[in-house]
């Protein structure tokens, strides 16, 4: 484990060190690029923590393990990228179904199916959204540097423990590959999910305001019972309407409710904006090059910067939309996060679309020019 | 009766119920234990019991672990992950309950239906081959492999308790009635009520013990067409011979006649052309070897696991 202090790392790096900082002892994992370095880390550093580094035989297995080893007392792990991704995705709906804290990391490449396997992309916003069938909400976060590949791999652990819910950490083969300065601190607040181990709890169902229920574990006699089908409260399988209702309604309504304290953004050069960018992860990069180099012109651009893609950040965007003649939304991918905007905004302001498409970063040229077109 | 074995076996063990974790995925087999039992259940997705068995028990070893699976969710869309367990030599005991299709969703074929079985997907017999699954299981590496069907449920429940006690990965394969689908399977026709009887005496003609090959003076003669008329056919022209005839359930051919009689050679002569008969088989033919096949000792794998973290750190 790095040490406290300032130091020179690779994206992915950080992201694993973030992870066994916050207490990741499970890491499940397959190979696949850009994520392999998450890895290949987490296979030297997590036995030095006394963790369990797993390679499985596929994504499926993968996850499959993780949500085992979170049952069994883990803060667990699993990064890959797109392809990956998909094959996890009906495990992930089960860590949804059984409200299983874990982190899921896709170090997104350009697809579709195998596509440009060594180029970034933020294709998979979407798939993050409503990959795993059934109805449910995500918890989704999108770093923007190293920086924020250690801090929001911590954020994720957090909000999957404070939750009981998967959380998805949407990095992209620009932030993972990329070596920046990574200040590692002294002290990290970490959460742990509310434990039970009374014989007559019920692990799947609460009357808190949370809608969180405390999590027994796999050992402490309380004979648990786990299960992707609907259930009571008590873990019984039981497909009745009302016990699926009162599921669907809970395990949304812990996310939605806490909306606004999960909902994470940055702005810059708001206060007076009236054009603004909003941008998320590698492409707000050249976004915020672009929006200074437009401010330097006296363009009075801004940029809202997404940390949280779902639950989308609903109050923040509605509230740009309110104030700014026109709204830009740059992103690798061909207009996803746009489609949330232009919902969100409903018409109160210009929406325009700067899709970017082919595994290669925007430029700042090619973003401060949008801005110049939408004057 | 899988659940009542298990059962019996952790009792006699007497393990501590709340150290036991219970893993199924989909199907049949994934209701032994959940939710009867009364320790932690893990009921998962569809074939992938094993890996999650192997997170919870990788981070947690004092878990004792077993997972049940069927042949469908086990070796079809579960077979990577069995391999690999196996391959690991993780200690998990798995139980697969192999009644030969994919039950629960009507009688689909499965890696483990014979060749030539009439199933809801193969409505002009069964195009594809068997695993042999204990023989696949072994050969991945794991270090207890037993087979048994569920009319020897004495030897079951002891292999169960060796199984639980064994280091390593055990794996026991257990041949299983399915009345309702493998009636269609097996052209067993007559009263449903006799089916499950009947299914167990066929395991019981369609296997032997290893070490115990059967002897015995008896072959098979197996019909072309109508067992019933081929029954006759053979009755007449047996005539004469001291033989027992009858028709008996068998896995590998269906409804087929059995004979038994001292004077072997005589009677073959006597069923030589006969339009009703296919052909004669011996009584090792089509049937299958039960017992312990491998058991042996190996590191396992969360020991292993454990000593790299102590490697790791220097200790």
């Amino acid at each position: 484990m790095l040490k406290p202090g300032r130091h020179l790392v690779l994206g992915n790096v950080a992201c694993a060190e973030g992870a066994i900082r916050a207490g990741c002892r499970f890491f499940a994992g397959y190979p696949i690029t850009p994520a392999n370095e998450i890895s290949h880390h987490m296979a030297s550093e997590l036995p030095r923590a006394g963790g369990f580094f797993l390679q499985m035989e596929d994504e499926l297995a993968s996850m499959g393990a993780v949500i085992g080893a979170s049952w069994a007392g883990a803060k667990a792990m699993t990064a890959t990228s797109g392809p990956g991704f998909s094959l996890m995705q009906e495990n992930i709906g089960y860590a949804h179904m059984t409200e299983t804290p874990c982190v899921v990391v896709d170090v997104q490449r350009s697809g579709p199916s195998t596509g440009q396997s060594t180029m970034p992309s933020q294709q998979d916003v979407y798939q993050a959204r409503y990959g795993a069938h059934g109805d449910y909400e995500v918890i989704a976060l999108a770093p923007w540097s190293v920086q924020e590949m250690f801090e929001l791999t911590v954020r994720a652990f957090n909000l999957a423990e404070r939750f009981r819910t998967p959380v998805m950490l949407m990095s992209d083969g620009v932030i993972g590959h990329i070596k920046e300065k990574l200040v590692v601190p002294r002290e990290i607040e970490t959460i742990e999910r509310r434990r039970t181990t009374n014989a007559s709890c019920t692990p799947f169902g609460t009357d808190d305001p949370s809608g969180v229920p405390d999590m027994p574990l796999f050992g402490d006699g309380c004979q648990l019972l786990v299960t992707g089908s609907t259930h009571r409260p008590n873990g019984l399988r039981d497909d009745n309407p009302r016990y699926h209702q009162m599921i669907v309604d809970r395990i949304r309504g812990k996310i939605l409710r806490a909306e606004s304290e999960i909902a994470d953004t940055v702005k810059m050069y708001m206060d007076d904006a009236e054009i603004a960018v909003v941008s998320y992860g590698a492409s707000a990069r050249p976004s915020y090059g672009a929006v200074e180099r437009a401010r330097a012109e006296g363009v009075k651009a801004g940029i809202l910067r997404l940390r949280t893609l779902w639950p989308f950040p609903e109050k923040e965007v509605s509230d740009l939309a309110e104030n700014v003649d026109a709204i830009l939304v740059v992103e690798m991918n061909v207009g996803k996060v746009v489609r949330e905007v232009e919902r969100v905004a409903c018409g109160r302001s210009r929406v325009i679309s700067i899709p970017k498409v082919g595994g290669v970063l925007q430029s700042v040229d090619e973003v401060h020019g949008a801005i110049g077109r939408a004057i | 009766m899988i659940l009542n074995a298990f059962v019996r076996a952790v009792d006699e063990l007497q393990i501590p119920q709340d150290k036991i974790l219970c893993v199924s995925g989909i199907g049949c087999s994934a209701w032994i234990p959940s939710p009867n039992f009364r320790g932690d259940t893990l009921h998962t997705t569809h074939g992938r019991a094993l890996a999650f068995a192997t997170g919870a028990k990788v981070f947690n070893s004092d878990l004792k672990t077993i997972v049940f699976t069927g042949d469908g969710d086990g070796a079809g869309i579960g077979g990577n992950h069995l391999i690999h367990a196996a391959r690991r030599n993780i200690g998990i005991t798995t139980i697969l309950v192999n009644n030969m299709n994919y039950g629960m969703t009507g009688g689909q074929i499965a890696p483990t239906t014979p060749h030539g079985s009439v199933t809801e997907t193969s409505p002009y017999g069964n195009p594809e081959n068997p695993f042999d699954l204990a023989e696949l299981v072994a050969a991945a590496g794991a270090t207890y492999v037993a087979r048994w069907t569920t009319y020897h449920i004495v030897e079951l429940t002891r292999s169960i308790r060796e199984a639980l006690q064994h280091r390593g990965f055990s794996f026991i394969e257990v041949l299983s009635q399915c009345p309702t689908q493998q009636r269609r399977m097996f052209g067993m026709t007559g009263p449903m009520q006799e089916i499950p009887q009947r299914i167990l005496e066929m395991f019981s003609e369609s296997t032997y013990t290893r070490g115990r090959p059967p002897g015995g003076n008896y072959f098979y003669v197996i019909p072309s067409g109508s067992p019933e008329e081929a029954l006759r056919e053979v009755g007449e022209a047996l005539d004469g011979v001291e033989a027992s005839i009858k028709i008996v359930d068998h896995i590998a051919f269906g409804r087929t006649i059995r004979i038994d009689t001292k004077d072997q050679e005589v009677a073959k002569e006597k069923l030589k052309d006969m339009s009703t008969v296919e052909r004669l088989a011996g009584p090792l033919e089509g049937k299958r070897e039960l017992g312990v096949f491998v058991r042996e000792e190996r590191p396992e794998f969360t020991e292993t696991l454990k000593g790299i973290i102590r490697k790791a750190r220097g200790e």
